[in-house]
């Protein structure tokens, strides 16, 4: 089993949100409170959750993008999170990010050619005109774009053409790792299975590990070889797609299965979506212990004493302490 | 290989449609704007040509000919001023010092605006702070007492005027830049420039500044004609440029004063100096109709 | 219970004139509503399901032109006097959007803006309206309804708002209530209680519901019929179990297939659907489909197929005839 090529322990970031009063006391936004996970070469993990649980803030807390309050992020025997600013700076040609709305993430005065070339430039000044060019030609077709194309600018483009765009980007310096920060949600329904395919398709080909983040188990678990599901910036579950499917073992992955809608008639009326009660706790004052346990249906006093840890169960690791005695969901 | 046969294609890869060609095409739809922007040219043509082909001059006295007025055939377009001077030249090289004045302090307070606007919403934080105190403190400075205390302190100088009215018009611009600034570094392409590598100074050159022109030019536009009738009311307090020289505020401050008896000598230059304010802001108007990124 | 129906449209057609030229948004559709009954049309951008909806109610943009019929209760709409469009907006037809803060105004309190639709309608007496607005906001299980009244928008949470939203709409009890993609921007959990409140408010007034979406689930759970719109056409339309079942459009196969579904088998990639969504600006001269799909013969490209009957309420407008199903993957 060769070395995992990104690998996560105790990653917390909180936010200040005390306001600027003189009084009250310190308030502390947790967005991501402890979260462990590898990642191997070649591997896509998904990352699921709702609003609120963390996943976009973890996502780029990997990059950097966002200050880490404690916690490691070791890529290449190298603790990310400790680095300064410029050599930082020079490992972001490893890792690399796909935004979810992909017109936002685009310059608007510049033309395809100078955005996709850009990584280029950051890391070889000394490339040639030429010779840049040749490559955003080379990555714009892997990509399924048009080389005429290359002088157009990001409002002359559809979604998901303009999310083609954003994926070259990440691609032409051929990181090991890119985070997928919901590539697909702002999409139209009929383009999102062409852009995950494309993810898929570049995986194969480059090799690169994804970070799959997005609020739809459905897409996650179609493209991730592991899932891991979040709430509260805690996980909940880390386990491999098909078990995932076939056994889900904490409370929250089963209540966020239950509450998709079946795209089947019969089975809908006959068992129709099931919300999860409750409402989100603030991410300013969680819950003690486990802190799904506001909204969990097997929630016992131990749970609000003791936070469960993330433990290995079969193929799965669970953090829930009852997680051998809960009953599975049905599934047909 | 597969890409000297793209590099036959992309010489012929067609020309995208860049954000300011779409503004440019839309500013064209706005007939208002277009209608300014020639009257404008029209008047800045004459104010350059006019006076180096008319016969007059605007400072020699012709003592036989005092407030003459207006008439088509005497030679004397506009009619002369109380020391016999041609009006027509005079309102030209009216027209000349005051929009060199509007474009040499704009173009000041432009550059001081926004780089201190811009530094300060790049780097946030406490500097931002500071550097916004600074730009209110100075709002706060009355601004007549200081220019009659630099007119008294270096005499009535064209460069003084530049560098009076320009140090107190880059304030509106730095904060409007600062704000700009701001909402732009948060958008997702530049945390995408970040995350692809880019290094910070480069981001402000490569990515913000573009981005920020827009605004500029709406806002520089608009300063413009704030300062030419800062100037004018500078001059018709008597604080302008020196006789015989003249701008517009010159003569409306002159020709103010013989309202009663001889009336062109005031409604002339004020046509002329409404109608380059005018132009201004229905141009900066419709700049901003087009470039305004909120109105996208 | 009458047998007409409760709405009715024949022959609708929104055009906006644009500097480009007249965009056809909708184009000559039939729509029949029955009291009672839920209505699921799916569609994606410029497939012109908001217009058609929006220009039923006299809500579309100014440089908008209407032509064709739509009867609410036998009343003709389009040509009905702002006056009375404001009096059935509201107490005869509820709207609710994808964005909840478009429906609800940030600077009013919860109070005001459930009441106003009530005071303005029915005529009754703040204290009167304060009740019923109480009522509404128990019925969409909105917990402290009294505390909430004198709450503020951006205190709830997203799935509050939605409800509130909701509430709105139904305040006046009116017949057919139009929600456009009210639970797209929702995490699952929620949208899954949006769903449930749907369902018990059917059950509870008999509200008609037009519902436009294009998650399939939402449809399987709460349609009893379906549209489906492409480019400005109805293409598809049946019972809920003719399209799931029995679908005869490539463009309704070809969205159900490519939607990653968490309760099927995980394929080994998506069937994605080629090419971009229609410009409404420039329309192919036949089937605005058939550049896409993956059954198109030469007529597809020469005429415009019209909507036959293929068995009792289900109608397409395809010309293929074959069957579906048979098609080589489609790749992107």
């Amino acid at each position: 089993m060769s070395e995992p090529i990104l690998s996560i322990r105790n990653l917390c970031v909180y936010f200040d949100v005390s306001g600027d009063g003189w009084f009250g006391h310190r308030k502390v936004l947790r967005a991501v409170d402890g979260v462990s996970f590898d990642l191997d070469r070649s591997e896509t993990l998904g990352i699921v959750g709702e609003s609120g649980c963390g996943k976009s803030t973890l996502a780029r807390a990997v990059l950097g993008l966002v200050h880490v309050t404690s916690g490691e992020v070791r890529f290449a025997g190298q603790d990310l999170a400790r680095l300064a600013s410029e050599k930082m700076r020079e490992q972001r040609r490893h890792l690399q990010i796909i935004f979810q709305d992909p017109l936002a993430s685009l310059d608007p005065r510049m033309n395809v050619g100078q955005i996709i070339g850009e990584p280029l430039r950051s890391f070889f000044p000394r490339m040639t005109q030429e010779e840049r060019q040749a490559k955003v030609v080379e990555m714009m077709q892997h990509v399924g774009l048009l080389p005429e194309q290359i002088n157009r600018y990001p409002h002359e483009f559809s979604g998901g053409q303009a999310q083609r765009i954003g994926i070259a980007r990440a691609l032409i310096l051929q990181p090991e790792v890119v985070v997928c920060d919901e590539p697909v949600s702002a999409l139209d329904v009929s383009i999102k299975a062409q852009i995950v395919n494309l993810l898929a398709d570049l995986q194969a080909k480059f090799g690169v590990s994804l970070l799959f983040i997005a609020h739809d188990l459905a897409s996650v678990r179609h493209v991730s070889h592991r899932v891991m599901v979040l709430y509260l910036g805690k996980v909940m579950e880390l386990a491999p797609w098909d078990e995932i499917y076939r056994a889900p073992r904490h409370p929250y992955t089963q209540a966020l299965i239950q509450a998709i809608p079946p795209a089947d008639p019969k089975r809908a009326r006959a068992n129709p979506a099931k919300p999860l009660g409750g409402e989100l706790p603030s991410p300013i004052a969680p819950p003690s212990g486990c802190v799904f346990r506001t909204r969990c249906p097997y929630a016992i006093e131990r749970c609000a004493q003791e936070e469960p840890v993330l433990r290995r169960i079969g193929e799965s690791f669970v953090a829930c302490h009852l997680a051998e005695q809960i009953p599975g969901i049905p599934n047909s | 290989m597969a890409a000297a046969t793209d590099a036959l294609n992309i010489s012929a890869a067609p020309a995208g449609r860049s954000l300011w060609q779409d503004a440019f095409s839309r500013l064209l739809y706005n007939r208002t704007a277009i209608a300014s922007g020639v009257v404008l040219g029209v008047i800045v043509l004459a104010s350059i040509v006019v006076p180096w082909i008319s016969p007059y001059n605007y400072y020699t006295p012709q003592w036989a000919l005092l407030n003459a007025p207006p008439t088509f055939h005497g030679g004397h377009i506009f009619g002369t001023d109380d020391l016999g001077r041609d009006l027509l030249v005079r309102v030209m090289w009216g027209c000349r010092v005051s929009l060199l004045i509007g474009l040499v302090a704009s173009i000041v307070s432009v550059v001081i605006g926004v780089l201190w606007g811009a530094a300060a919403g790049f780097v946030g934080g406490r500097v931002d702070a500071f550097m916004m105190r600074i730009v209110d403190i100075l709002y706060s400075v009355p601004f007549i007492p200081f220019v009659i205390v630099l007119v008294v302190m270096f005499g009535r100088n064209l460069l003084l005027i530049f560098v009076a009215i320009g140090a107190v018009s880059w304030l509106d611009i730095a904060r409007i830049v600062r704000g700009q600034t701001l909402s732009l570094r948060n958008k997702e392409f530049i945390e995408a420039a970040r995350a692809s590598g880019v290094r910070g100074p480069t981001i402000v050159t490569r990515h913000l500044v573009p981005n920020l022109l827009g605004i500029v030019i709406i806002y520089a536009t608009l300063t413009v004609p704030s300062v030419i009738l800062f100037e004018a009311f500078l001059s018709f307090l008597g604080l302008g440029v020196q006789a015989p020289m003249t701008s517009l505020g010159v003569l409306v401050s002159d020709g103010a004063s013989e309202l009663q008896s001889f009336p062109y000598l005031l409604f002339i230059p004020a046509v002329f100096l409404a109608s380059i304010v005018y132009c201004l802001n229905y141009l900066g108007d419709g700049l901003r109709d087009v470039l305004d990124p909120k109105e996208r | 219970m009458t047998d007409a129906p409760l709405l009715q449209a024949r022959k609708l057609s929104v055009d906006f004139a644009t500097r480009e030229g007249i965009v056809r948004a909708v184009s000559e559709v039939d729509l029949d509503l029955a009291a009672g009954e839920t209505l699921a049309i799916v569609g994606e951008s410029g497939s012109g399901k908001s217009q058609m909806l929006l220009s039923m109610l006299g809500l579309v943009a100014r440089n908008a032109s209407v032509t064709g019929s739509a009867k609410f209760k036998g009343e003709e709409l389009l040509t009905a006097p702002e006056k009375r469009l404001n009096e059935i907006r509201g107490s005869g037809i509820g709207l609710v959007f994808q964005d909840p803060m478009t429906s609800l105004n940030p600077y009013l309190s919860i109070g005001l803006q459930l009441t106003e639709p009530v005071r303005v309608h029915k005529g009754v007496d703040r204290a009167a309206a304060a009740a019923q607005a109480i009522e509404m906001l128990k019925a969409v299980h909105i917990t402290e309804p009294e505390r909430r009244m004198r709450q503020y928008p951006h205190e709830l949470s997203g799935g509050m708002r939605q409800r509130v939203a909701i509430a709105m709409a139904l305040i006046c009890r009116p017949e057919i209530l139009i929600a456009d993609e009210p639970t797209t921007a929702l995490d699952v959990t929620v949208q899954a209680q949006v769903l449930s409140l749907l369902r018990e408010i059917r059950e509870q007034f008999g509200t008609a519901i037009i519902l436009v979406t294009h998650d399939l689930g939402v449809i399987a759970e709460l349609g009893d019929r379906v549209n489906v719109m492409y480019a400005g056409k109805i293409v598809e339309r049946g019972s809920v179990d003719d399209i799931f079942y029995n679908c005869r459009h490539p463009y309704t196969e070809a969205l159900e297939r490519s939607i990653p579904q968490f309760t099927k088998v995980r394929p080994a990639r998506l069937t994605a659907i080629s090419g971009n969504p229609p410009n409404p600006l420039h329309l192919p001269p036949g089937c605005a489909f058939a550049p896409r799909c993956p059954y198109r013969l030469d007529i597809c490209d020469k005429s415009v197929p019209p909507l036959e009957t293929v068995s009792p309420n289900h109608a397409k407008a395809c010309f293929y005839e074959g069957p579906l199903g048979t098609a080589a993957e489609l790749s992107a």
